[in-house]
């Protein structure tokens, strides 16, 4: 390649690596710090229906007015935002501990055990997911925070899992690994010694990824009306926006702020993942 | 084409369908208390008992399922109608069978996702491809960050953006429907303009939503590609810069693209469930999303069904057909 165009492709990569990553950790600092604090600020009183009003427009009193149902919709988002926080850092969480231990196992121990891993993720990854969590949610009486991340969790794990096998089948072939074998280290001992460090930047990028996933899945099972009936989060704030027709009543300010917040957890989230994703490829040419 | 994967891969296919069947039978047998049946009771309460059919239906749901009999009669007598393609019928509509009730929203979904998506990768693979040209005016490599972030948004809230500004405030298309509201369907010009007229925000909100992903993994993939060999030897052989870059970088970027068309197409019926929620189009989407409204769950199981056995039989048939176009993709893949 001539130099004119490597200099295009270094220009051609996304403009600054540390640039990304600080630009979506603050950011998703910046929704985490709302949900956290907000609440403090308000009376949980006034997320309850019928507690003001309805359909007050934004006022010093009601930053940004009430919703169909009385809410003060400043202070549901600030209820809200912490919730859907954690639907998705819960369900990340299980989904990717879940996904790592499959895709460890997996790829380290070839045969019979890693077929069968390998054959159920495949088969779970042909259905859509969302389709299966129709089922599970529509099927439950009751729908809490908590459960809809067990239920979201029970399919997160097919990323990490595949990620991490696929990272751990080459990682087994490193000759670090193969001296460790032949000094007669069994083979729980090498994943936990061995491999799991040296995919630790992997499974950064996989926790966001299944983050980002999980909180998808669950606005969408909100949206949907699958989501629990008498917790505010975002994805349920939208769907009773959707219910008592605020865009059609020209109510902006009751649909609009928890786009904003869900916009800034996405945007936040890719900023993370490409950040990430460039550190651990810069990592890879520097070993290789 | 070796045998042994192509029975594999079938192999595979039986065994989804298999858990797809298997999961909407379990479900709703796990948790206690059938939640249909208790519908069923519930609406036969409010009924004041007057309802000739609902006692039929009950009636066909009991022989449907022999709830007196065990598990295991049960679930062969669930897979023995739905070979026959017997769905059941829909609690909120009876007597409407849920298969009719598929049937009709089907095309709507078909045609709304499949048009959109194929619009949205036409756009993003060129607007991709002139991306990552070396002379591209700074102008349209701009673009890239705002690509980035609209890939980012889920593209069921830049429907209800899309609702706000230009069916409200500017109010040039419709918010809602699929055709004209109380008009009937027939084959002529006004329907068909209206019905373009209904498709073009939900489409929009697809295409919108699709366009960075589409775009950002062309660049990728030419970026890459511009440091293979073959590009090498290509400049050493004195070809002009916009020969290389057509014929040999876009062309082999394009293949990847493709692949990931067919994934994203075996995944139309699934593909756009909110939007049509937003934009109550009369899609499968907003059929599932009614059906949830009212515990209609044949109609949600029917629903979720038909899109686990379409989607694996559309991804069977593209694994066997992709060796065929792409011959660097090995038939066993690891």
């Amino acid at each position: 390649m001539n130099t004119e165009s490597k200099t295009q492709t270094r220009r051609l990569r996304f403009p600054n690596l540390d640039l990304t990553l600080v630009v979506g950790i603050s950011l998703l600092l910046t929704v985490l710090l709302f949900g956290l604090i907000g609440p403090s600020f308000f009376d949980p009183k006034t997320t309850n229906v019928g507690a003001f009003p309805p359909r007050l427009p934004p006022s010093n009193d009601h930053w940004l007015g009430t919703d169909s149902q009385g809410r003060d919709v400043m202070a549901a988002l600030t209820y809200a935002t912490p919730q859907t926080l954690k639907i998705g850092v819960l369900a990340g969480i299980i989904g990717l501990g879940i996904g790592v231990i499959l895709g460890l196992v997996s790829g380290y121990f070839s045969g019979i055990v890693d077929t069968v891993i390998r054959t159920t993720t495949d088969v779970l990854n042909t259905i859509p997911g969302i389709a299966l969590l129709v089922v599970i949610a529509t099927m439950m009486r009751m729908m809490s925070v908590e459960l809809m991340a067990m239920i979201i969790a029970a399919l997160a794990w097919r990323y990490p899992a595949r990620a991490v096998r696929a990272q751990t089948l080459t990682l087994r072939e490193r000759a670090y690994v193969q001296v460790a074998r032949l000094n007669g280290m069994g083979g729980l001992e090498i994943i936990v010694k061995e491999v799991l460090p040296n995919l630790l930047p992997y499974i950064a990028g996989s926790f966001v990824a299944t983050v980002s996933q999980a909180t998808l899945s669950s606005i969408g099972l909100e949206a949907l009306g699958l989501g629990p009936q008498n917790t505010l989060t975002l994805g349920m704030m939208i769907y009773w926006a959707q219910y008592y027709s605020a865009i059609l009543r020209n109510m902006w300010w009751w649909w609009a702020p928890p786009i904003v917040v869900i916009v800034l957890i996405f945007v936040g989230l890719f900023f993370v993942s490409s950040g990430l994703d460039q550190m651990v490829n810069t990592r890879l040419r520097r070993t290789e | 084409m070796p045998l042994d994967y192509v029975v594999k891969r079938f192999g595979l296919l039986v065994l989804t369908i298999i858990l797809g069947v298997t999961i909407n039978f379990m479900i709703p047998r796990l948790i206690p208390g059938d939640p249909v049946e208790q519908k069923l009771n519930q609406m036969f309460a409010t009924s004041g008992g007057q309802m000739g059919d609902l006692t039929a239906m009950i009636e066909s749901y009991r022989a449907r399922f022999g709830l007196d009999q065990p598990l295991w009669n049960q679930y062969l007598n669930y897979w023995w109608s739905l070979l026959h393609l017997d769905l059941g019928y829909s609690l909120d509509r009876f007597p409407e069978k849920v298969s009719d009730s598929i049937s009709s929203a089907l095309p709507w979904t078909l045609g709304l996702v499949g048009i959109s998506t194929l619009i949205s990768f036409t756009i993003g693979t060129v607007l991709g491809g002139m991306l990552a040209w070396p002379r591209v005016p700074r102008l349209v490599r701009g673009l890239i960050p705002l690509l980035m972030i609209l890939s980012a948004i889920p593209y069921f809230l830049l429907g209800l953006i899309l609702v706000f500004v230009f069916a409200i405030v500017l109010k040039l298309f419709p918010a809602g429907g699929g055709y004209p509201y109380g008009g009937t369907l027939q084959f002529d010009l006004p329907t068909l303009s209206g019905i373009l007229q209904h498709a073009f925000l939900p489409a929009a909100s697809i295409i919108l939503a699709g366009i960075g992903a589409w775009a950002l993994s062309m660049r990728g993939m030419i970026v890459s590609i511009l440091g293979e060999d073959y590009i090498i030897l290509a400049e050493a052989k004195g070809l002009k810069q916009h020969r290389i870059f057509i014929w040999y970088a876009m062309r082999n970027a394009l293949l990847p693209q493709i692949t990931t068309l067919g994934l994203t197409m075996s995944h139309v019926v699934a593909g756009a469930i909110l939007v049509e929620v937003i934009f109550a189009y009369p899609g499968i989407g907003y059929k599932l999303f009614q059906a949830i409204g009212a515990k209609d769950y044949f109609v949600i199981q029917g629903i979720v069904l038909m899109m686990i056995v379409a989607i694996a039989v559309i991804l069977f048939i593209l694994d066997l057909i992709y060796p065929l176009i792409d011959p660097r993709i090995a038939y066993e893949r690891r």
